[in-house]
């Protein structure tokens, strides 16, 4: 606060000299003054946000209960268009889709890039290459990295992962055209694509990890993997716990996977991309808005207990 | 950053480390993993590569060759010329750059303004700005493409234009986060000495503000090109007409209807210019990525 008197006082005239009203006035018009000035500094970010984050949010809300026609008229219809998503089987299978994507995002995309830190961590030689190497997919274009995984996944033996497999004489799968593993498949290569961000993340809050600790627990007999979860563990709680908010709001908007790598077939469809078939296949606005906004209304349930777990452990 | 030979100790201590049958262990683990790392991240590269150098019959031949027979270096130059490679990734250079600068320019004036002017009511904005980060991407794209369509009042369309990636960049909750966070970490009397000798807000923020926070600003640059280097669904959208697509959308569009071999190295080529980036500034991008928390 201090120095923002300071500043206003080099503004000129508000000399701390002129006692009682005319200095309330000075005051007053100082503040004006930095108000203007900081709403100048101000105007790109605010049109911005209103045009591109305020204001469609508002207009989600609004058009979820309405419904557009082709000549871009709006009518009020109320929970119509609720109602008819979800009467919509896709609906349900959407949410099946994006909650198996989710999950066994989970399992790989969660553990691995964690698992292969801690390995790193340990590791005194060739630091830069493991790096180097575990971040390089992050740089690829994602749609380029799909459509090379794509043609990895051919389903015949000229694609190079039945191809290995047949060589190995092992049992060959048709990827991404089988419904049993085609939600696998896109979560491979999205953990494939993405991890090395993940990675870089827990190395260096692995780094921030006192030594003490492990001698510690190394004293009272703690093995290797008592120590990972007595000590790593609870050491990176924080970035943890952040994290794997962070990938369920990710995992749970999927899209371009589906889009690229299946064309949503084999029960690919997710949220997201339903909400782009409504929107742009079907021009039904209404509808695209309303399973927007409950997705919207999951993911804030998400952040909103993640909010009150990370509270309780704080405390308690 | 500095952890070099002999580090803090980590899960495993030196003393333990320094067993022999410790040793061999370590270095068998080592003796796997190089391997191993590479098999995952370069041996796709290898294939992607070497598959546009593949004739048609040779990339659908079972089983595949681990080796092209006689390399078709015209694949590279065909995807270059018919494909317009060269067209999608300056307009990606641009989308990025734009983004860039239109986020250093107007997030950190908003966030210089939120921490060190505080005007009426700035702190109703910074709530309203911070709150939109906790809505989901995906959720807003449909009313912010008839928004992009259609402006309020001025009903212009924006679509096909660098203008629709580069004005929604700017409405990033995170940037003004970061920001507003470092400015509220900058002495005050710093900037009141810059007040006494008479410079106003404007030449504060450039002279004073600007050259101190350039490691944050460095963050919020990194993340604004890698935002738009690897965003598909919004440009997907917006970007409808061929001359304004981005890389990611023109690699979708040209998948329909352009030979396997002539796509694959078309894939290459556009992998090139951002694993050189990244080749060249590996060490500012990694500090920067997780200096600047968790994101992406």
């Amino acid at each position: 606060m201090a120095a923002i008197k300071t500043i206003g006082v080099s503004g000129g005239r508000a000399g701390r000299a002129v006692a009682g009203r005319p200095q309330r006035r000075n005051r007053l018009a100082m503040k004006a003054q930095r108000s203007a000035t900081g709403y100048l500094f101000m105007i790109g970010a605010i049109v911005c946000f209103a045009l591109f984050s305020w204001y469609p949010m508002v207009r989600e809300v609004i058009m979820s209960f309405q419904r557009t026609n082709f000549a871009g008229e709006t009518t009020w219809i109320g929970l119509e268009n609720y109602r008819h998503i979800i009467a919509d089987p896709s609906f349900w299978a959407a949410w099946r889709a994006t909650g198996l994507f989710a999950l066994l995002a989970l399992v790989f995309g969660y553990i691995v890039p964690f698992a292969t830190a801690i390995v790193l961590n340990e590791l005194r030689h060739f630091r830069g290459y493991f790096r180097l190497l575990v971040y390089l997919p992050v740089m690829i274009p994602p749609a380029a990295a799909a459509f090379l995984w794509k043609w990895f996944y051919t389903p015949d033996n000229s694609g190079l992962f039945n191809a290995v497999l047949h060589a190995l004489h092992l049992p060959t799968s048709q990827w991404l055209q089988s419904p049993h593993v085609a939600m696998l498949c896109l979560v491979l290569f999205s953990t494939w694509s993405n991890m090395g961000a993940a990675v870089l993340v827990y190395l260096a809050s692995l780094q921030g990890i006192p030594g003490e600790l492990y001698d510690a627990a190394e004293i009272d007999g703690a093995g290797i993997f008592r120590r990972i979860w007595h000590v790593t563990v609870p050491q990176t709680r924080l970035i943890l716990s952040l994290m794997l908010m962070l990938q369920i709001v990710a995992t749970m908007q999927v899209f371009l996977e589906p889009y690229i790598l299946t064309g949503g077939q084999s029960g690919t469809t997710t949220v997201v991309y339903l909400i782009y078939q409504y929107a742009f296949s079907f021009n039904n606005y209404g509808s695209g808005a309303a399973l927007g906004i409950m997705l919207l209304v999951v993911l804030m349930g998400f952040a909103g207990a993640y909010l009150w777990l990370s509270r309780r452990v704080e405390e308690g | 950053m500095a952890v070099a030979e002999s580090g803090p100790r980590t899960l495993i201590s030196p003393a333990q480390r320094s067993r022999g049958h410790a040793k061999i262990v370590y270095w068998a683990v080592i003796g796997i993993l190089i391997p191993l790392f590479a098999l995952a991240f370069l041996f796709p590269l290898y294939w992607m590569v070497t598959g546009g150098l593949k004739s048609p019959s040779e990339v659908i031949q079972t089983p595949p060759s681990l080796l092209p027979n006689s390399p078709q270096f015209h694949n590279y130059i065909t995807a270059w010329n018919d494909l317009g490679l060269g067209r999608l990734l300056l307009n990606t250079v641009v989308y990025a750059g734009g983004a860039l600068i239109f986020q250093v320019v107007f997030d950190v004036a908003a966030a210089y303004a939120l921490s060190k002017l505080r005007p009426v009511l700035g702190n109703v904005i910074l709530f309203m700005m911070l709150a939109a980060m906790m809505i989901p991407p995906a959720v807003l794209v449909l009313p912010q493409y008839l928004t992009a369509n259609s402006l309020p009042f001025i009903h212009t369309s924006l679509l096909a234009s660098p203008w629709a990636i580069w004005l929604p960049s700017v409405a990033n909750g995170f940037n003004i986060f970061i920001l507003k966070r470092f400015f509220d970490s900058i002495p005050a009397d710093l900037l009141a000495a810059a007040a006494l000798d008479g410079a106003g807000p404007f030449r504060t923020l450039w002279r004073v503000v600007l050259p101190i926070s350039r490691p944050i600003i460095g963050v919020v640059s990194i993340f604004a090109g890698v935002n738009v280097w690897k965003d598909f669904l919004w440009p997907l959208l917006v970007l409808n007409d061929p001359s304004s697509y981005s890389i990611n959308v023109g690699l979708y569009h040209l998948s329909n209807g352009s030979p396997e071999d002539v796509l694959i190295a078309a894939l290459a080529i556009a992998s090139v210019p951002t694993i050189i980036f990244f080749l060249f500034f590996q060490r500012n991008i990694m500090s920067g990525l997780t200096a600047g928390g968790v994101k992406g």
